[in-house]
């Protein structure tokens, strides 16, 4: 199973490594929620709530809603689980569960976006067509200049907080399919599967989603680091 | 897709998350890291694109607050008790 590159990053709690290694163990942990013991409630709980925010927060305006959205999803993962067949994994059922109760309530609050769609028009060029020479000179579709190397700046510009934030804040500004493909993939670390899965969405829609959402991502950041280069 | 032999720079961005997503041809794939290893500004491009995947990766390290934890253990119990 394709599952979660990010646990190694995480509290190492019993059950949560368990059931990343194998199947058997998420039987085991299933089992004891459904004997109600709490435990295994607070393992799982641990282990995914901070992301199921994350990615209510992707539908729905404010965090405190995406809370709301997050314990509700939660009580609906608990009574439905005897329903629960394995036939996904846990971690994609629950995050199923979270999009159907995200997106219902943010059709409610009206930010709803069309969900399917590729979100905007098809052609988003990955980098300004004016950074490179045009059609007709002999470097046509070339870099006029090169982009900045960032493995030469000074480390603590490059991971420091406000490199951060002004990722956060980029990825804020992204349309709503977009932030939450590239939260899924690059943030919470899911496979390209999952989160077609999750999305439903197909493999070139999902690239292409990932494309544009970490190809307006980086531009954001260039134009930030750039700002070193000025002063 | 097919990559011509004349793969630009304008093109080979564009190709980009193909790439790191392993979904090239290996034909295209070929071509794409020729071109990568005689120009330094697609280098420096791939480079400025896997920094920024590898700093987003590491937004993750909020955790859940005690009052979350304490809310949903409430709603367990509910659940337990119902």
């Amino acid at each position: 199973m394709a599952f979660m590159p990010q646990l190694s990053r995480l509290p190492a709690t019993r059950y949560s490594r368990s059931v990343a290694q194998v199947g058997a163990a998420e039987v085991e942990l299933l089992e004891a929620l459904r004997e109600g013991q709490e435990s295994a409630f607070t393992a799982l709980v641990e282990e995914y709530h901070a992301s199921i925010v994350r990615v209510a927060r992707t539908y729905v305006s404010n965090r405190a809603t995406a809370e709301e959205v997050a314990q509700e999803t939660w009580l609906a993962v608990l009574n439905g689980l005897d329903r629960f067949e394995g036939r996904a994994s846990l971690k994609t059922w629950i995050f199923r569960i979270l999009a159907n109760i995200a997106q219902t309530r943010a059709q409610r609050d009206s930010r709803s976006l069309p969900f399917s769609s590729l979100g905007d028009e098809s052609s988003e060029p990955a980098v300004d067509p004016e950074r490179f020479a045009p059609a007709g000179e002999r470097w046509a579709g070339h870099w006029k200049s090169y982009p900045e190397r960032w493995d030469t700046l000074p480390e603590e510009r490059l991971v420091g907080d406000e490199t951060r934030s002004r990722i956060e804040g980029a990825i804020e500004r992204l349309p709503s399919i977009q932030r939450q493909v590239i939260t899924l993939r690059d943030i919470e670390g899911w496979s390209a599967e999952e989160v077609c899965s999750a999305l439903e969405l197909s493999e070139t829609n999902q690239r292409v989603l990932l494309h544009r959402a970490r190809s307006k991502v980086r531009q954001a950041l260039e134009a930030y680091l750039a700002q070193d280069y000025e002063c | 897709m097919l990559i011509s032999e004349d793969l630009t720079c304008q093109e080979l961005v564009e190709l980009v998350t193909e790439y790191l997503e392993g979904t090239l041809r290996p034909k295209d794939r070929d071509r794409f890291e020729q071109h990568v290893v005689l120009c330094d500004g697609c280098a420096y491009y791939l480079d400025q694109m896997r920094t920024m995947i590898a700093l987003t990766d590491s937004l993750t390290e909020e955790s859940i607050t005690p009052e979350a934890r304490e809310s949903l253990l409430h709603v367990f119990r509910e659940w337990k008790g119902g």
